[in-house]
This record gives structure tokens, C-alpha cells and sequence, in this order.
């Protein structure tokens, strides 16, 4: 006799599309349906981002875009760093600040032109955010997270206390970008560039050398590998980007100051990479083309935009820490059906 | 066997605490030897390979490798120099598939000269060293995440992380324990053949009777200090050896 | 003279402010970065059922304290019990939620500098030649008294030390059914009232503003650090290390440097020592 009563067992099981497989790994392509397979979602975005600018109805939203594409490289920057390294940064404000005060300082005093002040903001900005941070290389997960999240805010408080590069006010009358279009075509180029460079190199052996670390550094230490230097060269990398979206935005407003320290810099990519996706590097992308629009419509509301995207984080990490991104990709790459157990 | 040093620990100290976890330790691992180190639980095998491989510094003692001191050596420049080690905890890369997992050290500047530069040279460096340990080469399990390897694939792993350094001297903690007798009986002749290729093991094990048919010389450690070394069949005899191991295995090793 | 005085009293503040966060982390190793955002969340409540309502001062500071204890209690209930043991998680989530608390606070209203709570007692004392006000001296009681209590409840009661026990090893206190996800829901609640507490206390000296919120939880996250994480003694110490240290900083240099002490004093000490400066030997946890 059957005893048991109440609902059947039953689980979700999951299935690779037979064209994942066949276009994955070692196999060559053999159908333009298979190349199209691989090809659509990229060529979706690459076209998605280049064509959104010339989508929008007014100037405010043209900047918006720009303002993104800001928010979507220092997402890129922290998971690189947070899912591929394991360095949990929680201080993107720093990146930008550096890079920011750096193009100030460079445009406001010595008068280059911000065709040279950008990429020496860039260059200049990353190794010395590098250094700044190399003492803390050898910290654990939560101290490192901690002590990044007090570099920005500790950089504001000293600026403001010595009242150096402007003080509280900032540096204005700095160059601005010659007009709108050369802002979003000089930043969605830089975005997708550094989307696809990041994901290149970390399919790359030295890549994998950086998630071994993320694993497990022991084992990479007796491995032959050091921990400081690829810690230094990831980085290197993540704040290059972050420092040239500071330096960007400084000469989008034609104006430094030290609210580049702010935590909004910090947190706002944060929540870009929860809701995107962690670890997949075009969700937080996504993530923050989401976002940040959103936010922008609150902006109206004052401190309202902060109390959303708060709350919007903290939601998500706790009850869908997977993300948009993460989801999106199994519902292209596989099959789902309820099987009875 | 030709009785040239390779590695020598001159009275190592270390303590944490009040602990005193080794004590004025000396030992001497001669070139193409195994050697097999034995002591009960919490006896100071696992922190004498830490100190030896530069993972823990030791209060006082040096540790000479070839003559030169690499004492307080950072552990990836030890094992740069040819020290590589397993360890007794496992640690994969476990988001990395097994294969991926060898790229790690086949990255390591010791290594990275001789294998080629482009994308794929190293996978298939790292194929052929995975097939050389035991995983079957046109099956899945060398494609499969790291993670989701059971326990036997795992201990081959680590060892083969080692193999892949091309080092001089392996030390292996611990390598056997948890294996059934089917699967040491295939990495036993692995180890002979990496004795006979030059490579200096020293080996930290519990499992006494497979331990025994593999090493050369042995060294007894409790409490951190040096109670016993030599042949394992007069070492084992001695009385404090057997007072240190008594209900272990003793007994059975002698067949 | 007054720079000593003044100085035990800063300390004493840093050490009711530092307390609570202490005392989460020291008993269910949940780094609440929203303890800032408790702090004057409860500041708030006290002036509305103080001002606003009009109630007498004993009610409305029970109910706020009450209530933010129901707060701190719900956060963890609904939110952070599911990512216990995800550090990262968890320092991320909680500073969201005290800055979707300290920003609503803001959109709600509460900005400006027209907030104050009124002092328990009007008056001041000369203590060798130097006025102090009596709302000082009840920091330095209430600081004191709960420095005691805490310590003599961790150190020389049953339930102290089981809390303890758990925090040093959780799964092992689950094998002696010891319910950790209750033990952690008691510890933020109280955690919560002696943010609370702190804010009753010291909100008095000064207006209430939302950047304050702030302040204390690089304050706390000062004090925790300099002591060793999950260190009471620790903590109790680094306290008065970091209210003397400031002190003096505003004395000698300025005021404007009032913030940057606590921040690089953070920075430095994580960075030289992270198991904290009284700490003991526990090097290999923090460092890879």
C-alpha cells in the first residue's frame, strides 16, 4: 500500500542547450546558427550601448548616459577585483578621487590640456592608488574590506583639514569635454574595450593564476606564485579604470572636488555588481545601466535615490545574491523542466 | 645512495603561545631519498613543514637548501627554489576545472620559461602531467571543476601540483590518509618513479605499513621534538618510539 | 588638568559608542555597520516622543530604546540571518541598510541644525578648577556603570560565557544546543539599545544631524580595531587610547583633524597589526 501522502518530491533539473555544448570549448563552429548562438548577446550589447546615446531626447539624458557608462567601469573595476581576485574593495571612491584631484591638479596648475591629463590621471592614478593600497595585500577578506572602505573617506577628511586643492570648494573652471557627443562616444568605447579586455584576461593563464589566488592563496604561495605582486598587478588594472572615470568626470563638469571621495562612488557600483550579477563582469555592467537611470529619476527627491538603491542592495544580496545576469545566462544556456524524485 | 645534503634544518625552534609546537629539531634529507617522518598527532610534523617551506618563520634555527639559508624566505620563493609541498587540508582552486588547476604553478616563473607563451600551450602541459598521475585522459574528470572531485582525484591533485613545479624536493603531508588501499597502490609507484627520476620526497604519513615499503630513512617527532631517526624497521623497535605510538599501529607494521 | 578630565570623558563617550558594536561582533561576529544609523535613528525617536509628542522623559526614552531594540532584532530576523557567515555580505548589507536608514532619516525631514535633545540636568561642578556639566558627568556614570555590568555579565555569568564560548566557536556551540541564530538575535537587539543608550546620553552635547551617524560608526569601527575585533578588554582600552589621542590631536592641531584621527588610526592599525594592538597572538587568522 502507498502510505505516503502530501506533494510529491519533486526538483528542478537543469540541462545544457545542445548548442551551449557544441559551441563551447574545443569544438569548432560548424552552422551560422551555432556562430549566432554566440554571437548575438555581444553583438546586442556592443550595438545596445553604442546606439543608446543617440536614443536620448535632451542633454540631461545624454549626460545621464555618460554618468552610466562612469558607474558601469567602476562596477566592471570592483568585480573584477572582489570576484576574480578576491579582493573585496569596497573603496571604488578612492580610484576616483585620485584620478580626479590627479586631472585637477594637472589642468588647474600646470594648464595641459585634458588630452594629456586624462591618460597621466589614468597612468599616474593607478600607480599610486596601487601603492596606497599595497600594504593591505596581505589582509584578510573583511579587513581589506574594511580599511579600503576607509581610505576614500580619510582622503576627504585630510583634504578638507588641510584645506589643500581647493579645500571644501574644489577646483573649478577646469577644461570641460569639447561637447556631449564627444563625452558618451569617448566613454562607451572605453567601457566595452575594457569589458571585453576583462574578460579576455581572465580566460587567459594569468588570469587563471588570479582566481587560483582568490581560491586559495596558500596553495598559490606554494605554487611559486606571489600573492603582492598579482594582488598589485589586478589592482593596478581596477584602478586604472577607476581613476580614468575619475578624471573623465572631472572634465565632464569642469570641476574637482572632494565629494569624488564621496561613498556614492563606492556603493553605487557595489549595488550595480549585487543586482547585475557578481562575477560575470557584464552584469554589473548591465547592472548599472539599470541602476543609475532609475536612481536618476529619484534625483528630484533628494536623499530618496540613496534610500533606493540602499535598500535595493541590501535586498538583493540577501534573497537573490545571484543577480540578473547570472539568471539570464542559464535561462540562454540551458533547458529547465520539474522531474518527480 | 649518494649521501649529498640537499636540505638541512639546524635546531628549529617555534612556538605559538606558550605552545611549544617544535623544539630544537635537526635533520639532514640527502639527495634522491625518501623520507618518511612519522609522529602521534600534534607533534609538530605539519608546522616543521611550514617552517621548512617559509609559511611559518621560526623563532630561532636555520633552514639550509643546498648549502644556501632560506630561513624566513617568502613560500613562493622557496618553492621557487624547488621546495614544493602538498597540504594535509586539501586546496584546490576549486571554481578552477582540474586541468586549469595545474596552470597555477605551470605559471610560476620557475616554470614559465619552459612552457610555451600562447593561450592552450599550458593546458596541454597540464593534460599530460594529470594523465601521468592517474586521471584518465580522454574522460571527463580532468575537464571537471575542482570542487566537485571526490577525495582520491583530489590527494593525486595536490601531489600533481607539485609534479608540475618540476621541483627538486617534494614534501607530502599527509597524502595517503583518508585513501583507500586501491588508491595508494597507484600512487605508490608514482612516488617510486619520481624517486627514480631525482626527485627528493620526504614524506609525513600515519599510515605506517604503506609508508614503510616506500622510504629509505625515518624520523620519529613527539612533542615537537626529535625522538627517533634512521631505518624504519630499527626504529620502530626502540622502546620510546613504541611508548609514543602505543595502540597505534606498531604492531601491525611488522607483518 | 582639563585636558585630562575632558579627555576621560571623550573616552568614556568613544567607549559607550564603540559598546554596541563590541558587543554584536564579540558575540555573533557580525561586523552591524549599521550601528551609526541605530545610533541616531534612536536620537530621533527620543526628540519626536520628547518634542514632538510631548511625553515625559523616563517614558520616551524607554519606548525609543524599545523600539530600536525591535528594530535591530527585525534587521537581523529578516535580513542578515541569511547571510551569516558571508563577511563580505554582511559588512555590504548592513552599511546599505544604515545608509538606507540614515538617508531616509534625511528625505524624512531631520536635517538641518535645529535637533536637540535637552541635557538631564541643567548646572555644572568645578573638578579640580575645571567646570564640568552635570550632563557629562552622567555620561561618565552611565559609561562606567555599563562598562562593569557588560564586563561582569561576559566574564562572570553563565550566559556571558556561553556567549563567549560562541562566538570563539560557533559550530561547536551548536553541538552543545546552544541556539546560536537566537544568541545572535539577542546580541544585535541589545547591541541596538546601546547605540541607543549612547545617543540619549551624549546627543544632549550637541545637535542631531545625520552626519553624526556617520562619525560614530568610523568611531566605533575605530575603537573595535584598535582594541582587536571581538575584544571587550580591547575595546575598553582602545577607547581610552583613541579619546586621549583625539583630544589631544584637536587640542595641538586643530579641530578639523577631530575625524581624520579615528580614520587613519583604522587605516594604520589594519594595516601594521590587524589582530588590534592588545590583542594576542592571532596573526595566521588575519593574515594570508
Amino acid at each position: 500500500m502507498l502510505t505516503q501522502v502530501g506533494p510529491r518530491e519533486r526538483r528542478k533539473e537543469r540541462l545544457d542547450r545542445g548548442l551551449k555544448v557544441r559551441t563551447e570549448g574545443i569544438y569548432a563552429l560548424s552552422s551560422g546558427k551555432e556562430a549566432l548562438y554566440l554571437l548575438a548577446p555581444r553583438l546586442t550589447l556592443i550595438l545596445g550601448l553604442l546606439i543608446l546615446p543617440l536614443l536620448m531626447p535632451n542633454l540631461y539624458w545624454q549626460r545621464v548616459i555618460c554618468i552610466t557608462g562612469v558607474f558601469g567601469l567602476l562596477s566592471l573595476a570592483f568585480d573584477f577585483l572582489a570576484n576574480y581576485v578576491g579582493l573585496i574593495c569596497l573603496g571604488g571612491a578612492l580610484f576616483m578621487g585620485v584620478g580626479g584631484y590627479i586631472t585637477g591638479i594637472l589642468n588647474s596648475l600646470f594648464g595641459m590640456p585634458l588630452v594629456a591629463t586624462i591618460p597621466a590621471a589614468t597612468v599616474v592614478g593607478a600607480v599610486f592608488s596601487t601603492v596606497l593600497l599595497s600594504p593591505c595585500f596581505p589582509l584578510r577578506g573583511i579587513y581589506f574590506a574594511i580599511v579600503t572602505l576607509m581610505y576614500p573617506l580619510a582622503a576627504s577628511r585630510i583634504i578638507e583639514a588641510l584645506d589643500i586643492f581647493g579645500g571644501t570648494e574644489g577646483m573649478a573652471d577646469l577644461d570641460t569635454l569639447p561637447n556631449i557627443w564627444f563625452a558618451s562616444y569617448s566613454i562607451i568605447p572605453v567601457l566595452l574595450v575594457s569589458l571585453f579586455a576583462l574578460r579576455r584576461l581572465v580566460t587567459e593563464d594569468i588570469g587563471l593564476v588570479l582566481r587560483g589566488l582568490k581560491d586559495n592563496d596558500q596553495a598559490a604561495k606554494a605554487s611559486g606564485i606571489s600573492i603582492t605582486r598579482y594582488k598589485a598587478y589586478s589592482t593596478f588594472i581596477a584602478s586604472a579604470i577607476g581613476c580614468f572615470t575619475g578624471a573623465y568626470l572631472v572634465h565632464l563638469y569642469g570641476w574637482a572636488g572632494i565629494s569624488l571621495f564621496a561613498l556614492d562612488f563606492s556603493i553605487l557600483p557595489i549595488a550595480a555588481s549585487v543586482i547585475g550579477g557578481m562575477g560575470t563582469l557584464v552584469g554589473p555592467v548591465l547592472g548599472a545601466f539599470i541602476l543609475i537611470p532609475l536612481t536618476e529619476l529619484l534625483r528630484e527627491l533628494g536623499t530618496l535615490r540613496i534610500v533606493f538603491y540602499s535598500l535595493l542592495l541590501a535586498g538583493f544580496i540577501v534573497f537573490n545574491p545571484e543577480g540578473l545576469m547570472t539568471y539570464a545566462q542559464r535561462k540562454y544556456h540551458q533547458f529547465e523542466h520539474w522531474v518527480e524524485v | 645512495m649518494a649521501e649529498e645534503v640537499l636540505l638541512q634544518v639546524k635546531n628549529a625552534t617555534k612556538s605559538f603561545g606558550g605552545v611549544k609546537a617544535v623544539v630544537d629539531v635537526s635533520l639532514s634529507l640527502f639527495k634522491g631519498e625518501i623520507l618518511g617522518m612519522i609522529g602521534p598527532n600534534g607533534s609538530g610534523k605539519t608546522t616543521l613543514v611550514n617552517l621548512i617551506t617559509g609559511f611559518v618563520k621560526p623563532d630561532s634555527g636555520e633552514v639550509l637548501f643546498k648549502d644556501k639559508r632560506i630561513t624566513g624566505l617568502q613560500p613562493h620563493k622557496i618553492a621557487n627554489l624547488g621546495i614544493t609541498r602538498t597540504f594535509q587540508i586539501m586546496r584546490p582552486y576549486h571554481s578552477l576545472s582540474a586541468f586549469k588547476n595545474l596552470i597555477v604553478p605551470l605559471y610560476s616563473p620557475r616554470v614559465r620559461r619552459s612552457t610555451g607563451g600562447r593561450l592552450g600551450d599550458r593546458d596541454a602541459v597540464a593534460i599530460d602531467i594529470l594523465e601521468e598521475i592517474g586521471f584518465e585522459r580522454d574522460a571527463y574528470v580532468p575537464y571537471k571543476i575542482a570542487s566537485s572531485l571526490p577525495l582520491g582525484y583530489l590527494k593525486r591533485l595536490e601531489l600533481a601540483r607539485c609534479i608540475a613545479m618540476r621541483p627538486e624536493i617534494i614534501i607530502c603531508d599527509e597524502i595517503f590518509s583518508g585513501l583507500s588501499m586501491a588508491e595508494i597502490a597507484t600512487m605508490v609507484p608514482l612516488l617510486e618513479k619520481l624517486q627514480m627520476q631525482g626527485t627528493t620526497i620526504m614524506m609525513i604519513e600515519h599510515r605506517l605499513r604503506e609508508l614503510f615499503r616506500l622510504v629509505n630513512r625515518v624520523i620519529v617527532l613527539n612533542f615537537g621534538e626529535k625522538l627517533a631517526e634512521g631505518i624504519p624497521e630499527e626504529v620502530i623497535e626502540k622502546p620510546d618510539v613504541r611508548e609514543a605510538y602505543l595502540g597505534t599501529e606498531v604492531d601491525n607494521v611488522r607483518d | 588638568m582639563g585636558i585630562l578630565i575632558y579627555g576621560i570623558i571623550n573616552s568614556i563617550v568613544f567607549a559607550l559608542i564603540a559598546m554596541g558594536f563590541a558587543l554584536v561582533y564579540g558575540i555573533s561576529r557580525l561586523p552591524n555597520f549599521a550601528h551609526g544609523a541605530f545610533y541616531i535613528l534612536a536620537g530621533f525617536l527620543t526628540y519626536t516622543f520628547l518634542l514632538g509628542l510631548g511625553l515625559n522623559s523616563p517614558t520616551s526614552i524607554i519606548l525609543s530604546l524599545i523600539i530600536i531594540a525591535g528594530i535591530g532584532a527585525a534587521v537581523y530576523r529578516f535580513l542578515l540571518i541569511r547571510i551569516r557567515g558571508m563577511e563580505a555580505s554582511e559588512i555590504i548589507a548592513s552599511l546599505a541598510i544604515g545608509l538606507a536608514i540614515m538617508e531616509g532619516l534625511r528625505f524624512a525631514g531631520f536635517r538641518g541644525k535645529t535637533y536637540t535633545l535637552p541635557v538631564f540636568l541643567e548646572g555644572t561642578v568645578r573638578i579640580a578648577g575645571v567646570p564640568v556639566d552635570f550632563q557629562r558627568l552622567i555620561i561618565i556614570g552611565v559609561g562606567v556603570v555599563l562598562i562593569v555590568v557588560l564586563w561582569l555579565f561576559t566574564h562572570h555569568t553563565k550566559v556571558g560565557l556561553a556567549l563567549r564560548a560562541m562566538a570563539q566557536d560557533e559550530g561547536a556551540a551548536l553541538m552543545l544546543g546552544i541556539d546560536t541564530d537566537f544568541a545572535a538575535l539577542i546580541a544585535l537587539a541589545l547591541g541596538s539599545v546601546l547605540a541607543g543608550l549612547a545617543a540619549i546620553v551624549i546627543l544632549p552635547l550637541g545637535n542631531i544631524t545625520v552626519e553624526t551617524g556617520y562619525d560614530i560608526l568610523i568611531n566605533a569601527i575605530a575603537v573595535c580595531i584598535i582594541g582587536g575585533l571581538g575584544s571587550w578588554v580591547g575595546a575598553v582600552i582602545a577607547s581610552f587610547i583613541l579619546g586621549f589621542a583625539q583630544m589631544l590631536t584637536v587640542y595641538i592641531v586643530g579641530a578639523q583633524w577631530q575625524m581624520v584621527v579615528g580614520l587613519l588610526a583604522i587605516i594604520l592599525i589594519l594595516i601594521a597589526r590587524p589582530s588590534g594592538l592588545l590583542a594576542r597572538q592571532k596573526e595566521l587568522e588575519e593574515r594570508v
